[in-house]
């Protein structure tokens, strides 16, 4: 038998496999395509062509309607991490527009409580809040004059530069300090999630700061402001989502640990 | 008549190694995640972990088990030296080769992104170029074990292909077919990415190539132990096989249908329609059949082996078989587990159970009960078979085999079923570290706890296995006589030529590719504006 032609109705095994993988694709194309999308108590089928279509997976209309527009402005930040490549030159130019950034973030961490220690954030944190700053989605009396007269490579220098120099250690550093439930968990049953997860440690996601070493009084204002919505550029209210379910206990030990980091 | 045993052995020992060395870092990532351990802060480690724990189990051991073993049956069963010795050492060190170029940039923490993939999450280059090179090295199998069996064929007109051979070459067929889709996805996709030729890359789509081979590779894995079920158990426990024609169905059913269905892995993806995850939900449910035919088959044989020791009366015949023997006890355990991780699969590829326990423990747990537990144990079986026609030593230590069975039937049992369990009760997988102290977590900590210590009993046995082969290696030489494959009750002379080629069954395998998968691929491929930028893993932020 072995010399029987296989391709052919005639071969029993040609005609009987192809007939039943034929079938059973057929029966359950009839199923999933016509059966089941009427068999949905939701479905809003207009015809049987719609019918396939919604089972196929063909992207539909979906209803338009004026989509509410806030009253402020909001960041519109686009960023990769290619972005952020180290660049000799571009450190420099950085290194010379930083000395206006000095008077208030001062260098080797000796700034102001009230303003956030930049060295060694990561680049993609320095340029978002710059660009936040420019474009007034995020607004500060001193701050905001300064970041209007940037130009985009300024920012860019900026923020390779601030990535290039090291971290250092904060004044009052404890590195045996055991992270509070908030930073290391977060508060599930409220949704919040862990500091850590974005923050550093657990993970770091593009455009977040590093917290470790920063000044308490700055981490509790900050949070402070997303709690009440004075501070607003986190995109799709990441931030104020967070701090509006932090309990004031909470936000106290989360900035003084993270200041207590070295 | 084994000409190329240091080519098998090379592939055994380097697949072993790679597992014992995983296996590690597998226990370990069951402690930190495990309330036994405080919060693993960097949870960076733990995923380059899982990273290398799954590509060295997923990509490169089982593939170089099957490669290994395709090679001894193409000598064994064909009775005649391996065309192509030169090739396959080739395509053993292309394997090598890119096992290392991928576990460079995974220890260096530059590719924490699982086995899987997981764009627009994107590592390393060198990590896809490393996975790569695995898949080419193991091309040059299936291509080798076609054109063995072919040259057989053309010296034996009309004779049908010995059944080992035969199951070898679906094997070989259903990878080679499998490894397209995530070969596809790397290179097309994720590799230009990786190089930094683009930066966004549509995971949707992906991830639908990557479900191509995700599914059947689980049955390319299978393979070997399908082919010890039919080829040597019944052999080893002196009985006789009960179906030739049965045995090769199983195996064409698995190269017709194991592949056009992983889209049941994407049940709660949005880009694919409901319409085609019935489908492929109904052909999984198919799939289910060869594995029932051989649960049949084999069942059947031992009934045949026992009734031969004299075993009466429906049941005295189990009572009769030979439980010393370590391939009769491998099977038993291999088919306990086969049979409650085959009925959590029924759950898995049911599109509404599926929503209960997708992307929780419960799948972990169960690709663990098939894999490392119903498919390595008979790796380890196969391993003790082959290891003194290989060595041309023999194996002695049969006590520390059974006891080093039994630790890996009962420590995967203890490993695997309170992993279910967390499953139903909520807990996600891929997940680094767990708040035991939270009232809805608290729950699972027991469980979570039992399964490190089963854990820590495959660690056990595995040491057990090196044992076993380091003492085979030692012992005094012997002739190990003929290998021998099992014998059909019914030996087959003549068979219908669509049951001694895969012309038929391959048409029939693309087709149904085109059916399930093609116009989901189509209508992705010309979506516009669904790129999402790359996450690149490990680079600067």
């Amino acid at each position: 038998m072995s010399t029987d032609r296989l391709f052919t109705w005639k071969n029993p095994w040609f005609a009987a496999s192809v007939g039943v993988v034929g079938a059973m694709a057929v029966l359950s194309l009839i199923m999933g395509f016509v059966v089941l999308p009427y068999a949905t108590t939701s479905s809003q089928l207009t015809s049987l062509w719609d019918a396939i279509c919604s089972a196929a997976g063909v992207p539909r209309a979906t209803v338009t309607s004026e989509t509410a527009k806030p009253d402020f402005t909001t960041s519109n930040v686009v960023m990769n991490s290619q972005m952020f490549a180290p660049d000799a030159r571009s450190v420099g130019r950085g290194a010379t527009l930083a000395m206006q950034c000095a008077i208030c973030h001062g260098s080797n961490r000796q700034g102001q409580v009230d303003t956030p220690n930049l060295e060694g954030q990561p680049g993609s944190a320095v340029y978002k809040q710059l660009r936040d700053f420019k474009v007034a989605a995020r607004t500060n009396a001193i701050m905001s004059p300064f970041a209007v007269k940037l130009s985009e490579q300024d920012m860019l220098d900026l923020a390779a530069y601030y990535s290039y120099l090291p971290r250092q250690s904060g004044p009052h550093s404890d590195a045996t300090a055991a992270a509070p439930q908030i930073v290391a968990r977060g508060a599930p049953m409220r949704n919040v999630a862990a500091c850590s997860s974005c923050h550093g440690t657990t993970d770091a996601k593009l455009g977040t700061p590093w917290l470790e070493g920063q000044s308490a009084v700055y981490i509790k204002a900050q949070l402070q402001a997303f709690a009440t919505g004075a501070r607003r550029n986190d995109i799709s209210e990441q931030m104020r989502n967070i701090a509006r379910q932090m309990t004031a206990a909470e936000i106290d030990e989360a900035a003084r640990y993270y200041a207590s980091r070295p | 008549m084994l000409n190329s045993k240091r080519l098998v052995l090379a592939h055994f020992w380097l697949a072993f190694a790679v597992f014992g060395l995983a296996l590690l870092l597998g226990e370990w990532q069951m402690f930190v995640r495990s309330p036994l351990n405080p919060w693993i802060s960097n949870s960076e480690l733990y995923y380059r972990s899982v990273t290398a724990h799954g590509s060295a189990m997923g990509y490169v051991f089982p593939t170089l088990i099957a490669m290994g073993f395709g090679y001894a049956i193409t000598e064994f069963a064909l009775k005649k030296p391996l065309i192509g010795r030169r090739w396959a050492w080739a395509g053993l060190a292309l394997v090598a080769v890119g096992a290392v170029t991928a576990m460079i940039p995974v220890s260096l923490g530059l590719a924490s992104i699982l086995y899987t993939f997981y764009p627009p999450m994107i590592g390393n280059p060198f990590y896809y170029i490393g996975v790569v090179l695995v898949v080419v090295g193991s091309w040059i199998w299936v291509a080798l074990m076609s054109i063995n069996m072919a040259a057989w064929k053309r010296e034996n007109p009309g004779k049908p292909v010995p059944l080992a051979m035969f199951a070898n070459v679906a094997g070989a067929y259903l990878w080679g077919w499998t490894a397209v889709g995530a070969a596809i996805e790397v290179i097309v996709l994720i590799l230009p990415v990786a190089l930094g030729l683009k930066t966004t890359i549509d995971a949707g789509l992906s991830r639908v190539f990557f479900s191509w081979t995700l599914h059947a590779i689980v049955y390319f894995w299978l393979m070997p132990t399908y082919i010890a079920y039919y080829t040597i158990f019944p052999r080893a426990i002196g009985g006789r096989l009960y179906s030739d024609a049965m045995a090769r169905i199983a195996f064409i059913l698995f190269v017709v249908v194991a592949m056009p269905i992983g889209v049941h892995h994407l049940f709660a993806d949005p880009q694919v329609g409901a319409g085609f995850k019935f489908i492929q939900s109904v052909f999984t449910a198919l799939v289910a059949l060869p594995t029932l035919v051989t649960i049949f088959t084999i069942c059947a044989s031992a009934e045949l082996a026992g009734r031969l020791r004299g075993g009466k009366g429906p049941f005295g015949w189990i009572a009769a078989l030979p439980w010393g023997n370590p391939m009769m006890l491998a099977v038993t355990f291999s088919f306990v587990m086969l049979g409650f991780g085959g009925a959590g699969g029924l759950i898995n590829m049911s599109y509404q159970l599926d929503a209960s326990i997708h992307n929780t423990q419960w799948i972990t747990g169960h690709f663990h009960l098939i894999f490392a537990g119903a498919i390595v144990i008979m790796y380890f079986a196969i391993a003790y078979d082959l290891w003194p026609h290989l060595t041309g030593r023999s194996l002695d230590s049969v006590r520390l085999m059974k006891v080093q069975l039994w630790l890996w039937f009962v420590g995967m049992i203890v490993t695997t079923f309170p992993w279910h369990y967390v499953g139903i009760l909520g807990m996600p997988r891929r997940m680094a570290s767990y708040d035991y102290a939270n009232p809805a977590i608290a729950p699972q900590a027991l469980s979570v706890s039992i399964s490190v210590f089963g854990g820590l009993l495959l660690v056990i046995s595995a040491c057990l296995f090196f044992a076993v082969l380091i003492r085979g290696h030692r012992a005094a030489q012997t002739d190990p006589g003929e290998y021998r494959f099992s014998v059909a009750v019914h030996e087959p002379v003549r068979i219908p030529v669509a049951l001694n080629g895969f012309a038929l069954w391959l048409t029939l395998m693309i087709g149904l590719t085109v059916v399930n998968y093609g116009y989901p691929i189509a209508q992705l491929l010309a979506l516009k504006g669904n790129a999402v930028p790359a996450v690149y893993v490990g680079a600067a932020r």
